[in-house]
């Protein structure tokens, strides 16, 4: 053992952070962003317009609240289909608390706390019963919004004070609006607490091998049930953004929002089997789905081609390191 | 006991010279096995020594790198599973493969079952034919009986059944009594006096001597991988074959050990689980080595994981320093200073995907970070150190411990919990599956360990390395602990006597 001869010195890391910045997904999803960008400013002589281009934000960034938190929960090998019906259920509850006379920060505070709730109603199911996420999930998707249904039937909440319409409508700077300010406020710091926290870790090492994480001391179940709490939460500030900027309630709310929420989080590079992806990954994959839809509106496209479109991105973006390696092997072959 | 019919004396199932290789390993090194028409032949050999490897070969799961198998003296080559069913040998796993959601007849059928001139099953004639093979063996079965609704023995029998539906000329039986009850053993031995008298030849597994004794015909005694010898069993005894199971020559020299041992560390008082194992107690000091021997399914592994926070116990004291400790996970257990190496490496022990470093650091976070937040340079400081102390072989501390062989990657899991600075290291069966160079590394580092005052508990199957690494043995059988050893006592024969459950005391043997 004290053999100090045959020791041989192992380096930290064998390439650069430079070297590996360029040859990460991250990479290559920003280069497809910018290609985006540019076809769509000769498409379009619209495009290139800074209050065009601050509408079309609107686009991503309520997806994009739920979306980091959602990138948590992936990498740590679960998922929360129910996000969408949590906006449903706390937009419901923020507009009952509206007909009892409730005022704007009555009504955030609702807002974020039913988001809660809802996400610690999955966490029980999935940490403490061991069930898996996504049947919970899909289950509580139907609950959630099935309330909101009940309550409201085909009837809409509306008549929101108007202080409330800042956080959907409002303007920071110039351009720049209360969502967007959001956005990168909880960017950051999901980014900080992924990449760079004790937190973050764990979450990566339960994602690659829940056993051997629990192995290593790792408390597995409470780290899960945070990020169900997390997820639930940012539904609700997504709720509180979105019925701000809206106006009203119905039970229809951000229907089928999950699904582009999932699909963003994994064109942002994130492992759907867990146990990969980053934050940056994410943020660039919002603005490219927000950029992709702005530009097909522009061109007068209807919506159900853009979801085509859509989807085609998503499994053209993640064939495509895969037809690039099979590309590599057959001509060494 | 009976007489034999004539052709006993030829084998009708012969290994020749069989050799298989595995990356890094040579689990059979020529080895010769015979098996006889109308006679149980009993394989007999400690963990490891290339049973079940053997048992693939003959059932065609895997093939030999080198020697010959004949088949009544043609050699064969036996490449997939069907070859093996088409030359009438058949095997009785220890968990049996069958289908719980299918009935009896077809779970004897399947694969197989009769057809009718259109292509499809023959259902008649599956439950009549199934019907006349339970009836030989005489089970009580309803062949339309769904096989989840039956008892282990039951589905030993229909394992059986299964077997026999082949025409088989080989059965083999791979611990067959492991999971039986008293009565449901005995009814096995009628059984197997019913295919013997068939003039099937019968490959028997089984650690337990009193079964062995009670229905062998032969023996081939294995070690290591290497044919020891093999005879008629009404020629040896007891002591006998242990003998010639365990007395090896001495191929690995042991780190010498000057045992000095201190104060107790940890004490463990009456430790029982529902169903693995029941009333664990002793007392570990600091810088001894304890190693605990059993037979695999003996317990050990089970008890480690409860006292690591694992699995709960339903009683059980845990003190460490003298002072009552509650371990519920694991994260108690590495606070309290007992770490856990397992032995499945790869899916308990390494984190395979996370890079060396971040396995090394990942219970030591707390330590690395600053309220929080990641340190990475303090991280590679930590893992650095205990990487070079384990002389870990990779080419940087960011590469994913997936891609690093067995020993190093049971390098790294040692130098995670190192870097916890841990009172109790507890090694379940740490040198298993890795290279001699790294097994050596492993073992003189437990005396290091030992010799700096952490205290380790290795659970190990071999037999060399309990004996040459362990101050003092504990062994296990059937979740208790079945003796406590430790100075002149620790031989061979004395481990596989407890372990095995042979009470008679040895006979003075002339060499």
């Amino acid at each position: 053992m004290t053999d100090t001869a045959s020791q041989r010195y192992i380096p930290n890391r064998l390439h650069s952070r430079a070297h590996r910045t360029i040859r990460s997904w991250e990479a290559l999803l920003l280069a497809v962003a910018i290609a985006i960008f540019i076809v769509n400013s000769f498409a379009s002589p619209y495009f290139l317009n800074a209050w065009n281009l601050s509408d079309a934000t609107f686009n991503f960034t309520e997806k994009a609240m739920i979306a980091f938190a959602m990138a948590m929960l992936i990498i740590a090998g679960e998922i929360d289909l129910s996000v969408a019906s949590i906006i449903a259920l706390a937009s419901t509850a923020m507009g009952l608390a509206l007909q009892y006379g409730a005022g704007t920060p009555e009504l955030v505070v609702i807002g974020l706390t039913v988001g809660l709730l809802c996400g610690a109603f999955n966490a029980v199911f999935v940490t403490v019963l061991g069930l898996p996420s996504i049947v919970v999930t899909i289950g509580t998707m139907s609950l959630f919004r099935g309330i909101s249904y009940i309550i409201l039937g085909d009837d809409a909440f509306r008549g929101y004070p108007a202080s409330f319409s800042w956080f959907g409508q409002g303007y920071i700077y110039w351009v720049f609006t209360v969502e967007m300010l959001l956005f990168v406020i909880i960017a950051v710091v999901y980014g900080v607490v992924l990449h760079k926290t004790n937190f973050g870790r764990a979450v990566y090492a339960i994602g690659n091998n829940p056993t051997g994480a629990l192995f290593s001391g790792i408390r597995v179940q409470r780290v899960k049930f945070i990020l169900f709490l997390l997820t639930g939460l940012m539904s609700g500030v997504a709720a509180v953004c979105l019925t701000s900027r809206l106006g009203s309630t119905r039970p229809s709310i951000a229907t089928g929002m999950e699904l582009e929420v999932v699909t963003m989080v994994v064109l942002g590079g994130v492992n759907i089997l867990g146990g990969s992806g980053s934050i940056p990954g994410v943020v660039i994959a919002a603005f490219v789905m927000g950029l992709v839809t702005f530009g097909l509106g522009l061109l007068n496209v209807p919506g159900i081609v853009m979801s085509i479109f859509i989807g085609l991105l998503l499994i053209g973006v993640i064939a495509l390191p895969r037809l690039w390696t099979m590309a590599v092997r057959r001509r060494k072959a | 006991m009976t007489q034999r019919p004539a052709l006993a004396n030829v084998p009708v199932v012969s290994l020749d010279e069989i050799t298989k290789t595995f990356p890094g390993v040579k689990a059979l090194d020529q080895v010769k096995l015979d098996l006889y028409p109308g006679q149980v032949t009993a394989l007999v050999g400690e963990n490891g020594a290339g049973k079940s490897t053997t048992v693939k070969i003959l059932t065609g799961i895997y093939q030999p790198n080198g020697g010959t198998i004949r088949i009544n003296g043609e050699p064969v080559t036996l490449n997939t599973p069907d070859d093996a069913s088409a030359a009438g040998i058949t095997a009785i796993h220890q968990e049996t493969v069958l289908f719980d959601e299918l009935s009896v007849a077809e779970n004897i059928y399947i694969g197989h079952a009769p057809r009718t001139r259109w292509g499809l099953i023959d259902r008649a004639e599956m439950h009549r034919a199934a019907r006349l093979l339970l009836d030989e063996i005489g089970a009580p079965l309803s062949t339309s009986a769904q096989l989840r609704d039956l008892g282990i023995a039951s589905k030993h029998l229909v394992a059986i059944a299964r077997a026999l539906s082949v025409d088989a000329r080989v059965v083999i039986m791979d611990e067959p009594t492991a999971a039986l009850s008293h009565k449901e053993i005995e009814e096995l031995y009628e059984l197997v006096e019913k295919l013997k008298s068939q003039g099937k030849a019968i490959l028997f597994i089984s650690h337990k001597f009193d079964e062995i004794f009670r229905i062998a015909d032969r023996y081939t005694v294995f070690r290591d991988g290497a044919f020891v010898g093999d005879g008629r069993i009404a020629d040896i005894d007891e002591d006998g074959l242990v003998k010639m199971m365990v007395g090896r020559s001495v191929d690995h020299i042991f780190p010498e050990r000057d045992p000095v041992v201190g104060e107790d560390v940890l004490q463990v008082v009456g430790y029982e689980h529902p169903t693995e194992f029941a009333d664990i107690g002793f007392t570990l000091k600091r810088g001894e080595i304890l190693g605990f021997y059993g037979l695999v399914g003996a317990g050990r592994s089970e008890f480690m994981q409860s006292l690591f926070g694992i699995t709960k116990p339903s009683k059980g004291v845990t003190k460490i320093n003298g002072k009552i400790r509650i371990i519920r996970s694991p994260a108690d257990a590495v606070g309290n200073g007992i770490v856990y190496v397992p032995e499945d490496r790869g899916k308990q022990g390494a984190v395979i995907g996370l890079p060396i470093f971040q396995n090394i650091t990942l219970p030591s976070l707390g330590r690395t970070s600053r309220s929080g937040f990641l340190q990475l340079a303090e991280e590679f400081k930590l893992a650095r150190q205990y990487a070079e102390r384990l002389d870990l072989r990779a080419a940087s501390l960011d590469q994913d411990v997936g891609n690093l062989s067995g020993g190093n990657q049971q390098k790294v899991v040692i130098a995670k919990w190192l870097a916890t600075q841990p009172q109790v290291i507890i090694l379940d069966e740490p040198t298993k599956g890795i290279d001699i160079g790294s097994k050596a590394a492993v073992h003189e580092f437990m005396v290091e360990l030992a010799s700096q005052g952490l205290s380790v508990i290795m659970v190990s199957s071999e037999i060399p390395e309990v004996i040459g690494m362990s101050d003092r043995v504990i062994v296990m059988r059937d979740g208790r602990i079945a003796a406590e050893v430790s100075g002149d006592d620790l031989t061979p024969e004395t481990l596989v006597r407890h372990a095995a459950g042979i009470t008679a005391a040895p006979q003075p043997q002339e060499a």
